[in-house]
């Protein structure tokens, strides 16, 4: 199996590489770096699993430049089934636009029909818990603004949120699901603390019955975090 | 001269004169119930005069210190300095670096009748109050040490950092640079600067082994950066091999820095000077030359520094080390929540001789007070280095299991960890070998008290230990 990991270099905030490094480590998948000056690989040859992780607000645009050219690659991709992963503020660089905090319009990929608000003062910083099938999702958010759908069809959430912010405090989905691509703003080792959701990628990706890497221990501090989490005493945003 | 400062006219004087009396009053009063170093005077003051800060007489020169890793000690080492060279000093080193404790310190200078009687005052300031403080006060002479990944929640990423400080810096501030550090290099690009490094030391390499490094492309043109050294994370010297930009020049070059010796030389336009280091540690050379820099800015002779410099003792807090019945017992702040900082701290116990035990109590105590604590940095965090089968490692606290998974994700063997949920019960799996040394590691601020209670169980237990 291999992963494609895409534009390392910048995409690396919030300890979010290391969801590619835990499927690989559990499944023995091999893994791609490709770089903003790359032709990314899944382009031309079969990979299992596309990846990209958050970045800088400068990043955001680099990375708009860069893949802008592979995008309708990627839609064939998805719409094959191909299973490809975003988290944090990668899904906002394949929304229509980001609005800034001065009112700048800064244009995205335009596929999901979503525009971002970029509050620079108002970081939104909480917990997140939902649910994809029988899933419980445990997880965090971190960042400038929410997403917002601009009209026309939005595509279906990935998860249904329990309790935090869907894409949007008013939203209940959060995230993006186009058949398996599969787009959230959770950020982080998502898979390490979800290790119920690394199973379900490693199963889209074919890879069903394999076991995780310290699958106990993860499932171990996974079930104190769904203590903490469902605990309703707990405040949810930070 | 602090070019901010402004008489208040109509009701706004009156509002600063009752502010400043108002918080005059409170000091005593603190004092009398033994709540020294608190920010209520300064917290009091703003409530009553938001524009406080602007209107407070201020010492003549202010130098300021802001950066993720390394502003305390400067402060520190700059405070020291400047009083035993005779300055009449201000710093809010004993309170906070936001705006409290700012005008807190400030008020400690000035009369009832707003008269500030000392020389110069040094603050340390945290990078996202600079948008509160800088608009009521102008630094003279500011460092900024380094740029890292701090609180995820924070303070977002370095870049977000950098411009925030670019968006309030005053302009007429002279800056005091880590050439070292492209991220904080680039801050504030039109005000007059000056910069530090140090000059390639045998242990440098050219390629990261850090888990972070945020300085992988070119800031000019996104192309491919080389180290031409390069220390830790993004720390060193680099050129970009598509457009040929490259790290500025040392205008203070640290030189022939020495862990045998335990020394370093000052280099720069005014002459040279060989300084004695006060810890071993590469983070504590460049806080070294930060301070080198910013006295030879504020007019001091090489001579002058080293005399008073050299006297200086590092604060207890950040690193204490303890010998008992053969066992070195030492306090290390590794500032939870801030993956570069473990990272440092791991490296170096990583790089101690011996046999080393460690008992990881950096949970964030006030965060799960109220929710629970976002572990995404420990995946930004280089736990790495602690994969060594000389190192014994006890987790313990809140996320004792988050910490667990990751020593095991890091490469860590199942017989070098143990765990146990209870701090004080945590230290009881410590072996305590004669001759092996104990880190506790604790984070800043909220679990200070609870290491140092930990710790007299650990002196305590390594007092009775049967040899």
């Amino acid at each position: 199996m291999t992963i494609e990991l895409l534009y390392p270099e910048v995409c690396n905030l919030y300890g979010d590489l290391m969801n590619v490094e835990y499927l690989a480590r559990s499944s023995g998948a091999s893994v791609i770096r490709t770089g903003l000056k790359d032709t990314p690989r899944f382009v031309a040859e079969k990979i299992d699993l596309v990846y990209m992780g958050s970045t800088t607000e400068r990043g955001q645009e680099l990375v708009r430049d860069a893949f802008e050219p592979w995008l309708p690659a990627l839609q064939k991709r998805t719409e094959e089934g191909g299973v490809t992963l975003l988290t944090g503020n990668a899904l906002e660089i394949f929304g229509d636009h980001i609005t800034d905090d001065d009112g700048t319009d800064i244009p995205m990929l335009g596929w999901f029909p979503l525009r971002a608000e970029r509050h620079w003062l108002g970081r939104y910083n909480a917990m997140y818990l939902g649910k994809l099938d029988d899933i419980t999702v445990v997880a965090f958010k971190s960042q400038f603004g929410h997403a917002y759908p601009t009209g026309g069809d939005l595509p279906a959430p990935l998860f249904e949120t329990v309790r935090g912010a869907g894409l949007n405090p008013d939203l209940p989905g959060e995230g993006v699901r186009i058949r398996n691509l599969m787009a959230t703003y959770l950020i982080g080792p998502l898979l390490v603390l979800t290790p119920p959701f690394a199973k379900y990628v490693l199963k889209l990706m074919g890879a069903e019955d394999t076991a995780l890497a310290f699958e106990k221990e993860a499932m171990e501090a996974y079930n104190a975090r769904v203590a903490d989490f469902t605990d309703p005493k707990r405040n949810f945003v930070y | 001269m602090d070019k901010t400062r402004t008489k208040p006219r109509g009701l706004e004087a009156v509002r600063f004169a009752l502010a400043l009396l108002c918080a005059k009053l409170t000091v005593p009063l603190l004092k009398l119930t033994r709540h020294n170093g608190t920010n209520f005077p300064g917290e009091i003051a703003m409530k009553i005069c938001p524009a406080f800060l602007r209107y407070l007489d201020k010492p003549a020169r202010l130098l300021a210190i802001t950066g993720t890793n390394g502003k305390t000690t400067v402060t520190n080492l700059l405070c020291d300095t400047l009083t035993k060279a005779g300055c009449k000093v201000l710093s809010n080193r004993a309170g906070s670096n936001m705006y409290p404790g700012v005008a807190t310190a400030l008020l400690e200078g000035v009369s009832l009748f707003n008269k500030c009687s000392r020389d110069v005052a040094v603050l340390e300031i945290d990078e996202r109050s600079s948008r509160l403080i800088f608009p009521h006060l102008t630094p003279e002479l500011m460092a900024v040490t380094n740029l890292f990944r701090d609180s995820i929640m924070r303070n977002a990423h370095p870049q977000f950092i950098a411009d925030f400080l670019t968006r309030y810096i005053p302009r007429e501030t002279k800056l005091v640079l880590n050439a070292d550090d492209l991220i904080s290099a680039a801050v504030s690009p039109h005000n007059e600067r000056v910069y530090f490094g140090i000059e390639r030391m045998a242990t440098d390499v050219t390629e990261c082994v850090n888990r972070l490094n945020d300085m992988r492309i070119c800031p000019k043109c996104a192309g491919r950066l080389e180290y031409d050294y390069l220390r830790y994370h993004h720390i060193g010297r680099v050129h970009c091999v598509d457009c040929g930009f490259s790290s500025p020049a040392y205008d203070y070059a640290g030189a022939d820095a020495s862990l045998e010796s335990m020394t370093v030389t000052v280099r720069d336009r005014g002459g040279q000077e060989t300084y004695p280091l006060f810890s071993d540690s590469i983070f504590n050379i460049y806080n070294l030359v930060t301070a080198v820099a910013m006295l030879r800015e504020f007019g001091m002779e090489h001579a002058e520094i080293k005399k008073y410099l050299s006297q200086v003792k590092l604060v207890g807090t950040r690193h204490t080390d303890e010998e008992v019945n053969g066992v070195h017992v030492i306090n290390q702040m590794a500032k939870g929540l801030n993956a570069l900082a473990c990272s440092r701290a791991f490296d170096y116990i990583a790089s101690q001789p011996g046999k080393k035990e460690i008992l990881l109590l950096m949970n964030c105590l006030s965060d799960e007070r109220h929710w629970s604590e976002n572990v995404c940095w420990l995946y930004d965090a280089d736990f790495e280095f602690l994969a060594d089968p000389d190192i014994h490692i006890v987790v313990t606290g809140p996320r004792g299991k988050d910490y667990l998974l990751r020593l095991k994700l890091a490469g860590v063997r199942d017989e070098q960890i143990d765990y146990e949920r209870d701090e004080f019960a945590a230290a009881d799996k410590l072996y305590l070998e004669p001759g092996s040394s104990v880190y506790l590691l604790y984070g800043a601020d909220d679990s200070l008290d609870l290491a140092f209670r930990v710790r007299e169980k650990v002196l305590k237990l390594a007092r009775e230990a049967k040899r």
